[in-house]
């Protein structure tokens, strides 16, 4: 029980997912100030990863590694995780058309993020249980969109004022230092659950 | 078509972490010493110019509504031959770069160059573009790994920095040092280079542009 509750602290502060691991920048500095987008692709980022964790999981384990096919494993993640993602598009427009309407439009090349491949190789290599496996995805995914929920609030205000900042740091330069004063205070986290 | 310029262009006039903004999260990840720096820039640079030369080569043969399955297949051939390569080679590095090495499959440089330019140009164009896109980037990571190793650990390269001993900043090893350090590099960068600082990411030149966060901000418009 306490190394669930160890990952759980680990992926949410202590090591966010974003501003600690680095994975997901893209839609992080990309995001928008609405909050309502950062939500929704919060939660499209939490769906796919523990999805992606829950089809790789098995395969790794009772396909690539009884093969002795261990280093196809990138390859292997990518596609399945391309072709799911897309499968997962296509039975959400069909089955749970409210659902698809709101997380929808995030879905289609979430493939590509960095997060979910990297949740998913982060899984194997620290030798997490299936169950483990789930909780890391799921809190991960929380973490980023954590994440991407407190940085559109500091965003918004960033761009505000953006007519008294200094010309040259107009833009992603002030959004970076923004994005560097959240990334400090989530230190102070540091040593808890340890 | 002018060679010499394909190859050019990506080293500083359109590089692609300090101008256009694209493969951030290793950017970020791996610069927390110059030689992580290099190394996971020449590795980029390695799958950068072999994909760029098979998807050229392929151009004509791939169907445009299953294209970017067969890149992303292609590029995660070539990075897993260079897992093996620095596994093999520098095991150093191997364990520093940690899952970033494995992560180069998703870089959006690689597939951006892909999208942007190998399919549509022939392989030896595609060749030197992919070698000048990696150099740049391996020059803007080197950049980056240099400051932050210089000011966060008072080294160089594994050498001891005269002067900084006793008055490192560790701050800059550290990940907010990296949203730091890169945002003053970008803003010094424009004005040597006299242009405004970027708005936006550069996820024009990225497939996926339309799922992340452009997307969020076309949908704000």
């Amino acid at each position: 029980m306490s190394t669930y509750i160890t990952i759980i602290i680990a992926a949410v502060l202590t090591n966010n997912f974003v501003l600690s691991k680095f994975y997901g920048i893209c839609p992080f500095l990309g995001v928008s100030k609405k909050l309502d987008s950062s939500v929704g692709m919060g939660a499209a980022v939490i769906f796919v990863m523990l999805c992606a964790s829950i089809v790789t999981y098995p395969i790794y384990h009772l396909l690539l590694k009884p093969l002795e096919l261990t280093y196809l494993r990138t390859v292997a993640f990518i596609l399945i995780i391309a072709v799911f993602v897309q499968l997962l598009e296509i039975m959400m427009k069909k089955l749970m058309p409210p659902l698809y309407r709101t997380l929808g439009i995030y879905l289609p090349l979430i493939t590509t993020n960095c997060a979910v491949l990297g949740v998913t190789i982060m899984n194997i290599d620290d030798g997490y249980s299936f169950g483990q496996s789930l909780v890391n995805a799921g809190f991960s995914g929380l973490g980023f969109a954590l994440a991407m929920l407190i940085f559109s609030g500091v965003r918004s205000r960033v761009d505000d004022a953006e007519e008294n900042s200094p010309k040259l740091f107009r833009g992603i330069p002030a959004t970076l230092i923004a994005a560097a004063i959240v990334s400090m205070s989530f230190l102070g986290f540091g040593g808890i659950g340890q | 078509m002018n060679y010499g310029k394909e190859f050019l262009k990506g080293l500083i006039q359109e590089n692609p972490v300090l101008v256009s903004l694209l493969g951030m999260c290793p950017t970020l990840a791996v610069t927390t010493g110059a030689f992580n720096g290099i190394g996971m820039g020449l590795s980029t640079m390695f799958v950068l110019i072999c994909s760029n030369i098979v998807i050229s080569l392929l151009r004509r043969a791939i169907p445009q509504q299953v294209k970017l399955p067969c890149y992303i297949v292609i590029i995660a051939s070539f990075v897993t031959l260079i897992q093996f390569l620095v596994h093999g080679f520098v095991p150093a590095l191997y364990t520093s770069l940690g899952a970033f090495l494995e992560l180069i499959t998703v870089n959006c440089i690689i597939l951006g160059r892909a999208e942007m330019f190998a399919s549509k140009n022939n392989p030896i164009a595609s060749a030197l573009d992919g070698a000048g896109m990696g150099l740049g980037f391996t020059l803007a990571l080197f950049l980056m790994g240099s400051i932050r190793e210089i000011f966060g650990s008072g080294t160089w390269m594994g050498l001891s920095v005269p002067g900084m001993a006793g008055h490192t900043i560790s701050l800059f090893v550290m990940p907010a040092g990296g949203f730091l350090t890169l945002g003053f590099v970008i803003a010094i960068v424009c004005a040597i280079s006299n242009r405004k600082p970027p708005k936006k990411l550069g996820c024009a030149a990225c497939p996926n542009a339309a799922s992340c966060g452009a997307g969020c901000e076309e949908a704000d418009a």
